[in-house]
Formats: C-alpha cells, structure tokens, sequence
C-alpha cells in the first residue's frame, strides 16, 4: 500500500482497476511519477476506503501536542500538485457539479460536439459505481476516463491525480471532471480546478441555491440547464436566479438547454475565453 | 457523508503526529469548525467514532470548537457577521453578502499519552 496517500487497498477503482501502486514516492509529490499504469482508458478507476490502521496502544502521563492543521490539507497538497501540472500545460479545468440528474453528461456531451474539431477536450467522470457516463463521453471521440468512488460521495484531488496519469491530456486543452451527482459533499474539495460549475435544471426546485449553499458559494458560474422544459414545469427562473445570488452575490449565471441548443452559444463563448485566459497565463496557478 | 473523508483527514494527520512526535495514545482531539465550513458536527462525531477504531485515538473524546462565520457585504463594503450563507447583512439588510469567515476547519492540538517508560518530551528523543 501507499504509505503517502493510503490508497491501495480499497473499492476505489480507476477504470477497473484497484489502486495498487509499489512506489514509494516522498513528501511533496505529486502525481505524476511513474507507475504501472495502463494506457487504456476504457476501464474505470475505482476508490473507497482503505484498510485500517493498526497500532500498538501505550499509556502514561498526558501532554499536550500542537498541529494548527487545516483537515483538508493533504487534499489541497494534492491539488496543489494537480493545479501546477493544469498550469504548466495550459490545461483549463472545471469541476462540474450538481444533483444527480441535473443533466450534466447530456450537457458535457453537447458541448464536446460543437467544440470537438476546435480544441484538445479530455473528461474524467465521477460515479460511485459503472462506467456508462465515460462510454457515452468516448462516443463523442473525446478521451475519458472513469473513476468510481465505491462508496465515497465525491471526488478527491488524489483520485484525480491518478486519473490524469491514465488520460494525459493534451497541451492547451479543456478538461472537464465531472463529479458525482451530489450537491453537499464536493463543495469542500478542491481538485485543482479553475472553476466549480453547478449545474442546476428547472426541473429541480428554484430554492435549491438556499437548501444546498455550501455548492453555489463554492461555484463561479451556475448554469440553469433544461430552459426547454421551462413550459411544463412550475420554476420561478427569477426567484432561482436571486437565491443562487443570496447566497454567492459574484456568481455567474447562464440559462441554457443542451437539448434544444438554446443559450449553448454564451457558455461555449464562456469556455473559450477561460481556454484563452489559460493559454496566456501558463505559469499562473488557476483562479 | 464527506464527514467521513474529514474524519479520515484528522486520522491522517494525527499519525503523522504521532510518526513525528512518538506519542501512541491520543486522549483528546480538539478541532475548530467554522460555521460555513459545511460541516455537520453531529455527523462529523459519528464517522470520527467509527474511523478511530484500531488507531491509536481510539475512544479519543473529540472537542468541536466553534468559529463564528462572516462575509463581506458588498453594499456596506465592510465585514459583518453572518451565520449561514443565506443570511442577509445585519446592517443594511441585502444580501449581497459574500462569505469570507468562519469556513475553516482546523485540527487545533491533541492531549496525548507517550509510551509506558518513554519520558514525556517526544521531541527531545534521538531521531
């Protein structure tokens, strides 16, 4: 097992495979060291908890020890990590994020279709379990890699880090991860990212920004997905718009359908130009 | 349940602590949770529970020390308190608050007990 990161020996499975790696790799290390790992993108990377830790118990007097020590830290040094090999490529990343349902792969695999012969795209999925959502993003011709988290609810830059070793993706490109249909629990990891995008659909109810805040307080931009449906359901678009704005007054809002196509043509403007604002600032770490 | 992924954090980093310092039993746990850190305290002390067993903080009891939440209000262009994301300003009452405090969650320190025999300064021992 890996003494650094624990993982080894657990459910968490990178396109079908458990995460065993003999290396012992230092402090500071990122992710990119050399494994056996397969080129092959079309089995899933699988995660969940590892074995526990067993240690010999002692006794005697207390003391007091310091740590001052942020819980997520070691999730942040690993998006750190992530961060720098994003930035050092030119790779401009988002971490999609929403209620099961919220039409996200639909949205993603729209979006590869029109961007496709434009720029380098390359998905890593997120599901607890199967690898149907990294099928579908493979039928667009765009590399992805699926991960699932066994019984973890949302990705963690680690898990990520070793799904980049599997996909590689190209200089310049847009990374999309797309995480597990969850609006609580990924609010509170970084993946190294450039942006969280919550995806919301008028399916749902518009108070959900108030129900779930820790996400739209997390996200730069909401896109308001399934506007075709808007005729046959009660969503107040309005009242939706000022919640998501209650609890995050800089968040960006776009309305869209990636059934119909409508409003597509703003969020592809919004993809290119964070592609471009990458592109140009190859040594800057991500927003 | 990411509760349960930040209990497995403070495992972490308390045998890292204690790899470092030579302790092998830890007795109190103190964390500091701000209160738009979105954590749940009552499930975070159930998965703390369940992810101690076979460590050495096992039965460790776990302090939660609270932290207050504050936000910039962009009208009143001033820190002001708040204690959930969805709070208005308390002085002009608009929301154009954004969440600047109190989304932290820190481990602060640990009361622990050294090896029977060992004196009780890991730090002065030989590497």
């Amino acid at each position: 097992m890996c003494t650094v990161c624990g993982c080894g020996g657990g459910e968490t499975r990178i396109e079908g495979e458990e995460q065993h790696h003999g290396h012992g790799h230092g402090h500071n290390h990122g992710h990119h060291h050399d494994h056996h790992h397969h080129h092959a993108h079309d089995n899933p990377l699988h995660f969940g908890q590892g074995p526990a830790h067993a240690h010999a118990p002692g006794l005697s007097q207390g003391r007091m020890v310091r740590i001052e020590q942020d819980i997520l830290a070691k999730n942040n040094e690993y998006a750190d990590a992530n961060r720098r090999y994003f930035s050092a490529r030119g790779i401009f990343v988002l971490n999609l994020v929403s209620s099961p349902g919220s039409g996200k792969t639909t949205l993603l695999a729209a979006t590869i279709e029109q961007l496709k012969g434009e720029l380098p795209l390359a998905v890593i999925e997120g599901d607890q379990q199967t690898s149907v959502d990294a099928e579908r993003i493979r039928a667009t011709g765009a590399p992805a890699v699926q991960v699932n988290t066994g019984k973890g609810c949302h990705l963690d830059a680690h898990m990520v880090g070793h799904a980049l070793e599997r996909l590689a993706p190209a200089e310049g490109s847009l990374l999309f991860i797309e995480n597990v249909g969850n609006l609580v629990c990924p609010a509170g990891f970084d993946l190294g990212e450039a942006h969280k995008v919550v995806v919301l659909s008028v399916t749902e109810g518009a108070d959900k920004p108030l129900k779930y805040p820790d996400m739209f307080h997390a996200a730069s931009l909401m896109l308001l997905n399934k506007r075709d449906l808007l005729p046959h359901v009660d969503f107040d678009v309005e009242a939706c718009i000022a919640n998501a704005r209650r609890i995050n007054p800089d968040i960006e809002i776009i309305e869209l359908s990636a059934k119909s196509g409508e409003g597509m043509a703003q969020w592809l403007e919004w993809l290119r130009q964070g592609v471009r604002r990458q592109a140009t600032a190859p040594d800057q770490h991500g927003a | 349940m990411h509760e349960m992924s930040l209990a497995e954090g403070v495992v972490r980093i308390i045998e890292e602590a204690a790899a470092r310092e030579g302790f092998s039993r830890v007795r109190v746990v103190r964390l500091e949770v701000g209160q738009l850190a979105g954590v749940e305290p009552a499930a975070l002390r159930f998965c703390f529970d369940a992810v101690v067993r076979d460590t050495l903080a096992e039965g460790a009891r776990l302090e939660i020390v609270p932290l207050a939440g504050s936000g910039w209000c962009h009208d009143c262009a001033r820190e002001v308190a708040i204690a959930a994301h969805y709070d208005a300003c308390p002085a002009c009452g608009g929301y154009r608050v954004q969440a600047t405090g109190g989304l932290e969650m820190r481990l602060l320190d640990l009361e622990v007990d050294d090896p029977a025999g060992e004196p009780c300064c890991a730090t002065t021992k030989s590497e």
